[in-house]
């Protein structure tokens, strides 16, 4: 019914996941254009609509301020402490998000299923709470803080602080992309690549990883767009020094506290942007990533 | 999957209609027998307005009859005007500071200009300052604001740019600095030094008083009179005192009827009733009972012992006014925002 449209989809659901060969066939389901229209109507009043408010807000400055209010120091320095301690968290979370992901997927173990359903947690946890708790771990006096600032780790109150809350928050984006895709894996590939000599690594790196790099970067690009806006958890734990410890969420509410509007939306589009350009990028990585492992071999 | 979604949507359709409606029969029919009055405030008056609202009530019971109920909602002073001016119903506000009410009149067009001469006082009911408060015995030989910028001694203050309280903090500091080191320049360099000693930077009040008293960061808490008497009430005097330095700001936290609201929902006789109540004896005793210093002077002398007499000065005589005081120290490029950005 859909055919000879302009608007044919790229590809089948499930993008980020799709390891079975790929074939033009005809949809199953029908009605494409209406649930298109619906998805783009839908969209557009979740997403579109109160985004473009911001733009408007910010239009409504002239140019000369707009860049006056997006690259004054401070605020520069909010970017760098944002978006590093963003990309940081995010890293770790690639790293032992895969292990917990992997452990939960290839053990069986006594209390799987509470450790499972820990992974979603900090999705459900308001962010300010965790942040509170987080800081009264983490501080001078709190239970891992009294040991740790001995030894001159200084967790809370400082910008390591702010990894740790990123790195809370942005966990179970890596767990819960990877794991499905991991439990797609059958486990005879690996006994096979055991089977024809590969080494464990040989296997991870030559099987395993391509089969479940998409999900990863999917997870680890969920996990920074997530961690970039986050303010409940990082405020309490932060210090919120300016240049040192300031988050630009932060600086975004400042602005709202002096009710300078036109800034705050400014500073905001500049965060969007980046963060969309980020996504974009990682999607083009992932397209790429996702053509080399779909070539015949 | 899809069905499960479209069920959810019917679901969530179905119940936004159902509270629309109910909404929409009984309010009016509410209004009618009982008013709803809400009170936007700020941090450190949340105790003292969860006992006000009764007696409040009482008196309107026996006053009027009718029965009115206060909800009180607290946050940080400016945090608190904004969502007022973003549609936040509110019929009264009692902020932190007047700038802070001012911006309801210049953003909102909420409430009508000459609001501070409509109630005595300039419109501030009660009035506090800011003092010390340090480790019981006063390791660090805390005595006076000069003694804020040894090397050692941890200052713990909210963020001007967010804080009410901090921006009392801040001109305390810089009066006396400019008091005692010689004019702008010496306040200045005294105000840098002080910023120095500052580890963290909560948003509000409350949130340095945590990080003060819970969490055991710092030396020193630069803090409301009434947020300070609090501190040692929930924490323990054996844990905490005050230390009251040989000069400080006389804090006016001002209140005002959100006007725009009020003709809206009719709620102006009692909104007004509400405020002016609060400089009855009644009341006073309430506020000084909560370690604000009241302004009726029955009642202050009553309570003198539990208020130490320091030398104050008010914001006025010190900045000249408020606007020019947020101009010169608190605006983007300002002298506070000059502490942390090197030209």
């Amino acid at each position: 019914m859909a055919h000879g449209s302009i608007l044919q989809p790229q590809d089948g659901a499930g993008d980020t996941a799709s390891v079975a060969p790929r074939r033009k066939r005809k949809r199953v389901l029908p009605g494409f254009h209406l649930t298109l229209g619906y998805s783009l109507f839908y969209l557009g009043l979740l997403v579109l609509i109160p985004l473009s408010t911001l733009f408007f807000k910010a239009a409504g400055m002239s140019w000369d301020a707009f860049v006056t209010a997006v690259s004054a120091p401070r605020v520069m320095a909010t970017y760098r402490i944002t978006f590093g301690a963003s990309l940081i968290a995010a890293l770790i979370n690639l790293v032992f998000g895969l292990l917990v992901a992997w452990v939960l997927v290839r053990y069986k173990f006594p209390g799987k299923r509470i450790v499972d359903a820990l992974v979603d947690l900090p999705f459900a946890l308001p962010t300010a709470v965790a942040g509170i708790a987080l800081t009264a771990l983490l501080a001078g006096n709190g239970w891992v803080g009294q040991f740790l600032e001995p030894l001159g780790i200084k967790l809370a109150y400082a910008p390591a602080g702010i990894v740790v809350a990123l790195t809370f928050i942005g966990l179970p984006f890596v767990v819960r992309t990877v794991q499905p895709v991991l439990q797609d894996v059958e486990k005879e590939l690996e006994e096979a690549a055991a089977s024809l000599g590969a080494s464990r690594w040989q296997t991870f790196r030559r099987v395993l990883f391509p089969a479940i790099a998409p999900a990863l970067l999917t997870g680890f690009a969920m996990a920074f767009a997530r961690a970039v806006g986050e303010y409940g958890s990082v405020v309490f734990i932060a210090g919120n020094m300016p240049m040192i410890s300031e988050i630009t969420p932060l600086i975004i509410l400042i602005k709202l506290e002096q009710f300078d509007y036109a800034g705050a939306s400014a500073v905001a589009v500049v965060l969007l942007v980046v963060s969309f350009l980020m996504l974009l990028a990682i999607n083009a990585l992932q397209a790429w990533q996702r053509r080399l492992t779909s070539a015949p071999t | 999957m899809r069905t499960a979604k479209r069920h959810f949507i019917k679901l969530g359709l179905a119940t936004a209609l159902a509270a629309a409606g109910l909404a929409g029969i009984h309010l009016p029919a509410a209004a009618q027998q009982k008013i709803d009055l809400l009170n936007v405030s700020y941090d450190p008056t949340r105790e003292l307005y969860s006992q006000y609202n009764p007696l409040f009530a009482k008196h309107w019971k026996e006053t009027t009859g009718g029965d009115i109920t206060i909800r009180q909602s607290h946050g940080g002073s400016g945090k608190q005007a904004r969502t007022v001016i973003d549609g936040v119903d509110a019929d009264v506000v009692t902020l932190g500071l007047a700038p802070d009410v001012e911006a309801l009149v210049t953003h909102g067009k909420l409430i009508n200009e000459g609001w501070q001469k409509r109630l005595p006082l300039n419109s501030a009911p009660y009035t506090s300052t800011i003092v010390f408060v340090v480790k019981k015995g006063n390791p660090k030989g805390v005595k006076d604001w000069d003694d804020l910028t040894k090397t050692g001694v941890q200052v713990i203050t909210p963020n001007p740019k967010t804080s009410a309280g901090a921006r009392w903090n801040y001109l305390a500091a810089w009066e006396y600095g400019k008091r005692k080191f010689g004019g702008e320049a010496g306040a200045k360099d005294y105000i840098t030094k002080v910023f120095a000693n500052v580890p963290v930077l909560d948003s509000g009040a409350r949130g340095s008083t945590i990080t003060f008293s819970q969490r055991g960061v710092g030396d020193v808490l630069l803090a409301w009179e009434n947020e300070a008497y609090l501190t040692l009430a929930e924490f323990g005097a054996d844990k905490f005192e005050i230390v009251y330095p040989s000069l400080s700001i006389l804090t006016e936290p001002t209140v005002a009827v959100v006007d725009k609201n009020v003709e809206r929902k009719g709620t102006r006789a009692a909104a007004e009733a509400y405020l002016k109540f609060l400089y009855t004896e009644q009341a006073q005793e309430l506020i000084a009972k909560n370690y604000y210093r009241p302004t009726d002077e029955k009642v202050k002398a009553k309570y003198a012992s539990q208020f130490p007499k320091i030398e104050l000065f008010t914001l006025d005589a010190a900045f000249g006014n408020w606007p020019n005081a947020d101009k010169v120290h608190f605006a983007d490029g300002g002298s506070f925002d000059q502490i942390y950005v090197k030209k």
